[in-house]
């Protein structure tokens, strides 16, 4: 198959300079939008893998989501590349050291039979009418659906412990609260009071 | 007509993709232009005046003009911007506004690409517009422009939760994902079409689609009286066309898929004769339409949102909404007397 | 009861729906447009226009260059100088009014004892440079000569009034 060939080399191509980009480039803007762009060209991988809906998921989720708030943040930053810098030579060598170990531990994982071209082979094609969405959610929802819903439950704690954590009632700040607006009705605002008219005063008399 | 078939099987595959793709973004482009007209005119009848109607029989040549108005002006890139993200970002707009129609089925037959996941697809190209946006508003370098960027992000962001858990309603009544399923499950009539039991989901997707497009009452990002007009003041010439295209693309694409969803497709609103004679393609761009009027009498209509009551309304009312309503629908279905009404 | 219909219309957007009918209302009734080349809205004889200088019948011009205007023009539009002419009267020799400072206020009509300078009707003019925002004696004269019987007869419908 070449076409898959050529697209497959395409897609991993800008995956890696992209990838290398987002560490080198020094505004963090721009290597935020680089880390989108290797998010997308890793999704473009995976639907040459047929599987389609963890392809779109990721640009879903990650892309579409979690990216933007993280450009959100990064743009709102003033950062300071000098300031930034300071610290390097002290930093350095803690830093060379976890990346050696982490490159280390790679090689060894990935010299590892378990990873060759032998025990990994290229998936086989499947006809049309398979839907990598319907065989993923029939999985996930039998084998794994203690998993799956562990998995939930988790991620519901942490929505909860990150709401309690930066929620803070204060009470000096005014706010106003729109249901409460909404509900007022006219006999709690408006008092119809019944007045006698003046008489017009006599001028010049 | 078997020599054009011959033909057209003799040509290469990218050849007959690409004149297929060029079947949809022509009338799409021109539509869209027309739709800007529409815009205009609907308005102005709202307001009791007429309209553009100098350029050309009833102001008909008026988007045309306009568009070579915009071609022939000079693009300015202001000098403190960031030049490549500047020019990117129009493009970045445009790409996943046309991207998205690929799988928008006009007929039974008539789509580009008929794929499993077609709703998901459309999820994740709308949900890229977002960075046309913010890259627009961050390269500018200019503090209306950032501004509007920021506004429309979280906007989009926070009601892209609500669509989706409306999308999400739907697909457990259809059992797919693929469109043209979703649309097979609702033929039969108006009352199989999924807006009757889903009323609230189909309430919560189009609003949010106005919210999603940036379209008043919800448009705090453009902003006009406020912030002049948000993530695209620095933009002029073909950057500025370029944005307003993938505007009213994308709500050309929200009405699409509210048709597609709620509104039964291109099944005719009744199951007997003088109903089922037209084509599909006729009552879904009849439809369309009718959705696409909705936007711009809710512009006509509304006054913009204060900004607090946008994200209240996405987060506060609209995702637990949705949320209540997909475990009615659950329930409905789970007990299956009463699944008759979910069919 | 009244929680019941607080609870419709909340969640039926009846407000909401009221608003459109009434956009909805609208966009059928009569447009109130008026397709301004072709059809104008109609003037009063006391419109305040471009400004003209007047004759008196026999062709002698009005204007006696007392400078009564220059005085009153709150934006200071108007330039006049005088000289005694052959026979003894006196007249302007420069009458000039920069129409980018007048204001259109009608005072140097007001002002003038003589009936000259007067604002007619017009409205629809248009200047290509700048510097010929400035109408001269000339001009104003020759203003005045063309659009005398509009003039005359936007004067005469205000008599009664003044």
């Amino acid at each position: 198959m070449p076409l898959l060939s050529i697209l497959f080399y395409l897609f991993a191509t800008v995956l890696v300079v992209s990838a290398a980009m987002v560490v080198t480039i020094r505004n963090p803007v721009k290597a935020a939008l680089f880390l989108v762009l290797s998010f997308f060209s890793a999704a473009c991988i995976w639907m040459t893998l047929e599987a389609e809906f963890l392809s779109i998921a990721l640009v879903l989720v990650y892309v579409g989501a979690v990216m933007v708030l993280f450009l959100f943040v990064v743009m709102m930053l003033d950062v300071d590349i000098e300031r930034m810098r300071e610290g390097f030579a002290r930093n350095m060598p803690v830093g060379a050291l976890v990346a050696g170990i982490m490159v280390v531990e790679f090689v060894v994982v990935m010299m590892s039979d378990r990873f060759d071209s032998q025990s990994l082979p290229r998936p086989v094609g499947h006809g049309p009418d398979y839907s990598n969405t319907k065989e993923l959610g029939l999985v996930l929802y039998t084998d794994y659906v203690f998993a799956f819903e562990v998995a939930g439950l988790i991620l519901l704690v942490a929505i909860i412990a990150a709401i309690v954590l930066t929620m803070r009632r204060r009470p000096d700040t005014r706010y106003q609260s729109p249901s409460e607006q909404v509900k007022v009705s006219k006999s709690e605002r408006l008092r119809i009071v019944s007045m006698p008219t003046e008489k017009r005063p006599e001028i010049n008399k | 007509m078997s020599w054009i078939g011959t033909i057209w099987d003799s040509l290469p595959l990218i050849l007959q993709l690409g004149i297929k793709i060029g079947f949809i973004v022509g009338p799409l482009i021109i539509a869209v232009a027309y739709y800007t007209l529409a815009e205009r005119k609907v308005i102005a009848y709202m307001h009791v005046r007429v309209g553009p109607n100098r350029v050309g029989p009833r102001g008909l040549l008026q988007p045309i003009a306009d568009v070579l108005k915009l071609m022939f002006k000079e693009m300015i890139i202001p000098s403190k911007s960031d030049k490549y993200l500047f020019l990117i970002a129009p493009v970045l707009a445009v790409t996943p506004a046309f991207a998205a129609w690929a799988v928008i089925p006009f007929s039974g037959t008539l789509v580009l690409a008929d794929i499993d996941a077609g709703l998901l697809y459309v999820l994740a190209l709308t949900s890229m517009s977002v960075y046309g946006v913010i890259i627009a508003g961050w390269a500018s370098n200019s503090k209306y422009a950032f501004l509007g960027a920021m506004r429309s992000a979280a906007q989009i962001v926070a009601y892209e939760i609500a669509m989706g858990f409306a999308l999400v309603g739907v697909l457990m009544v259809a059992g797919s994902l693929n469109l043209n399923t979703i649309i097979q499950a609702q033929s039969g009539g108006l009352h199989q079409w999924f807006f009757l039991p889903l009323f609230p989901l189909f309430l919560v997707y189009l609003i949010s689609g106005v919210a999603e497009t940036n379209r008043a009452p919800f448009d705090v990002s453009e902003g006009e009286s406020e912030i002049v007009a948000g993530f695209h003041v620095d933009y002029s010439g073909m950057g500025f066309a370029a944005f307003f295209l993938a505007e009213y693309a994308n709500m050309l694409m929200i009405s699409a898929l509210t048709v597609i969803l709620f509104l039964g497709g291109w099944n005719p609103p009744f199951d007997f004769p003088p109903f089922i004679w037209l084509p599909g393609v006729f009552w879904f761009l009849a439809k369309l339409s009718l959705v696409a009027f909705l936007f711009l009498w809710f512009r006509a209509t509304f006054p913009r949102y204060r900004y607090d009551q946008i994200m209240r309304l996405g987060w506060k009312v609209f995702i637990p909404v949705t949320l209540i309503w997909i475990a009615v629908i659950g329930v409905f279905k789970f007990f299956t007397p009463f699944g008759v009404i979910f069919s | 009861m009244f929680l019941a219909k607080r609870f419709i219309d909340t969640w039926g957007l009846t407000e909401l729906v009221r608003g459109l009918g009434v956009t909805g209302r609208y966009f059928f009734k009569k447009k109130f447009t008026i397709q301004y080349p072709e059809e104008k809205t109609p003037k009063s004889p006391r419109f305040r226009g471009l400004h003209a200088l007047r004759r008196y019948p026999n062709g002698e011009e009005r204007c006696i260059g007392c400078k009564l205007c220059e005085a009153v023009c709150p934006a200071l539009a108007i330039t006049i100088d005088s000289q005694e002419r052959e026979d003894g009267t006196r007249r302007t020799t420069r009458y000039d009014i920069d129409l980018f400072k007048c204001i259109y206020c009608g005072f140097c009509e007001e002002a003038c004892p003589v009936d000259s300078i007067v604002l007619t009707d017009i409205d629809e003019y248009h200047f290509e440079s700048g510097e010929s925002g400035v109408v001269t004696k000339i001009d104003l004269l020759s203003l005045g000569d063309r659009y005398e019987a509009q003039i005359a007869s936007a004067r005469q419908q205000d008599s009664a009034y003044r």
